[in-house]
């Protein structure tokens, strides 16, 4: 993205103001229901479940102070745990692999690439089975440690085809000229790459920490109550109490949370993050 | 991208990015780097689906210990004739398209809503792409419950009247949500595009007489050509897949209208024990898949030769 808006662009008299108009009511619209769920989170539950909805009431800390009252906590750290170290352990796996990719690629690159994002096109649900009882073989169903290698697999072709856009941007002479002085591979890592790169991998950790947080299907399946994650502290909130709807949407708010302001803080790195590099 | 003209995608690739012939040792200090992670995804991904190639041709029910025998294709031959099957097939290629077209669609809509300047644009932006960061259970069971439900969900509130929507409507309802959550995506891409469009190309389009109803459809739309492929698929790929919200909002029904393929095979392992059954409905979905997925690798080829011509 060279330049951010272009001046002919800007929008003129009648035709800009309608436009403008349109584009603020599609904002609105689309925000609507997230608007909603913060405010139903503040409601009374006689106020969320009145009929017609209700726009105007006092703001009670009841829905949060339940939410933490149900032990939300110990999911909220299993979220965190298994984005965290997943992220983690995705980096280290893929910014080697996008190295050799990229700067001095090796033999059929191209084959390769091919290969990590073709992993993201089978259906996960053709592969839960035998995970299923590979992990109840090994003892390790309910247990952090399992989600953190899933998701690591799950998000490992995205960060490499990620890093790999990145480690293009750096100009091939730098790394040459960094040869011709001497400098070990070390150093060239560490004083050419990392400076150039890091705004890249903080892109990338962004992507694969949303995926991790969010994720569902695996954490549903394979843990139960030591292990459970965000998601489903959520459901399981709502199946054993029956609805109670300002609650579940203060739930719903704290835990979207950390997503939402991480997003809305990297929004442009959001865009080449999730187009995999190819937009930028 | 770069690249200022959709000419510049035939251009001839890159020659520097080809590698030399190296000695033997060389070779394997270039491939080191990318062992790790190759290895990890091979065992991770590909090892448990040829697991799931083996137990497809099982018997083994888990409710019946030793069960377990070889019977060859009859998983398939039973999978292939199930009428359940097949309407999850149609579900699934349903859920997807129709989503899948209507986010790209809006989300068109809306870039092009954004390519200018106003006042609040950012703030206008931010509201938009949060539905895309809510976590997907988070906005399932705020769809369900906050939005359709029949008494007083917030539907109901602003139109009137006391429609069951998720009963009545169930896939409508489904796609929706799904719509709402994937728009922003599709808008982010594309408005990513427009905003590299090149002016000279506009001004040029304009001083030869187009209109801007024809400078979008002759000039602008095939430049953003691959930027709605690449929204397209990628939108596919995970939407395929959907699980969250089938699971939450429909549990698949009523009936069978809203199970897609995930949530059939998922009832099938977790709720029948059928673990044959499943793992061959698991390799009919990926056999599926490859067919799909060797279209859309040609669509990412077409941006690998972007980059070629940078």
């Amino acid at each position: 993205m060279t330049r951010t808006t272009n001046p002919a662009r800007r929008g003129a008299g009648r035709t800009g103001a309608i436009w403008t108009v349109l584009a603020w009511l599609a904002g609105l619209l689309f925000f609507l229901p997230v608007a909603w769920m913060v405010l139903t989170g503040f409601k009374r539950e006689v106020d969320a479940a009145s009929n017609p909805p209700s726009w105007f009431f006092t703001p009670v800390l009841d829905g949060y102070r339940q939410v933490f009252d149900r032990d939300i906590t110990p999911y909220l750290l299993n979220s965190v745990m298994a984005s965290v170290m997943s992220t983690l352990l995705v980096l280290l796996l893929a910014t080697p692999a996008a190295y050799a990719l990229s700067i001095r690629p090796v033999e059929r690159w191209r084959d390769v690439l091919f290969f990590f994002i073709s992993t993201k096109m089978l259906p996960v649900v053709a592969a839960l089975l035998p995970i299923y009882l590979l992990v109840q073989d090994l003892g390790m169903l309910d247990n952090v440690w399992t989600l953190v290698v899933l998701y690591t697999a799950m998000n490992l072709p995205l960060a490499v085809w990620m890093m790999r856009s990145f480690l293009l941007e750096v100009p091939a002479a730098l790394i040459e000229a960094a040869a011709m002085d001497g400098a070990s591979l070390l150093v060239t890592i560490r004083r050419i790459l990392l400076p150039i790169v890091a705004p890249g991998l903080a892109a990338t950790a962004l992507i694969c920490f949303i995926f991790s947080w969010n994720e569902f299907f695996f954490a549903v399946n394979l843990t139960a109550t030591r292990a459970g994650t965000s998601p489903i502290f959520l459901v399981g909130f709502i199946t054993s109490e029956g609805l109670f709807l300002a609650r579940l949407c203060a739930a719903a708010t704290i835990v979207s949370l950390p997503v939402v302001l991480a997003g809305w803080i990297a929004q442009k790195q959001l865009v080449r993050g999730l187009s995999m590099g190819a937009v930028k | 991208m770069t690249t200022t003209s959709t000419t510049g995608a035939d251009a001839v690739p890159r020659p520097t990015v080809r590698p030399t012939r190296p000695d033997r040792t060389q070779r394997w200090a270039r491939r080191a780097p990318l062992l790790p992670a190759l290895v990890f995804a091979i065992v991770v991904t590909q090892l448990p689906f040829l697991f799931t190639v083996y137990l497809s041709t099982q018997s083994w029910n888990a409710l019946r210990p030793g069960s377990r025998e070889f019977i060859g294709l009859a998983n398939y031959a039973q999978v292939l004739s199930d009428d359940r099957l097949r309407a999850a097939l149609v579900n699934t290629v349903v859920l997807t398209a129709s989503s899948v077209i209507a986010s790209v669609l809006l989300g068109l809509g809306l870039a092009i809503l954004l390519d200018r300047r106003f006042p609040g644009r950012g703030i206008v932006r931010t509201m938009l792409i949060t539905p895309f960061l809510v976590m997907p259970m988070a906005a399932a069971l705020l769809w369900k419950h906050a939005i359709y439900n029949p008494s007083y969900g917030l539907i109901n509130g602003i139109v009137g009247g006391s429609t069951d929507w998720v009963s009545q409507y169930p896939m409508v309802s489904v796609v929706a949500a799904l719509v709402w959550q994937w728009t922003p995506f599709m808008m982010l891409i594309i408005l990513a595009g427009l905003q590299g469009q090149s002016l000279e190309t506009l001004e040029a389009a304009r001083v030869d007489g187009a209109g801007p109803w024809q400078t979008f459809t002759r000039v602008t739309l095939p430049y953003l050509r691959p930027y709605l492929e690449l929204g397209a698929l990628l939108g596919s790929i995970y939407l395929v897949q959907t699980f969250d919200a089938v699971f939450t909002i429909t549990q698949g029904g009523p009936g069978r209208a809203t199970t897609n393929l995930p949530y059939e095979i998922y009832l099938t392992t977790f709720r029948k024990f059928e673990y044959g059954e499943a793992a061959a409905a698991g390799v009919v979905v990926v056999i599926g898949t490859i067919v799909v997925a060797t279209f859309a690798l040609r669509v990412i080829s077409s941006l690998f030769r972007m980059e070629d011509a940078k």
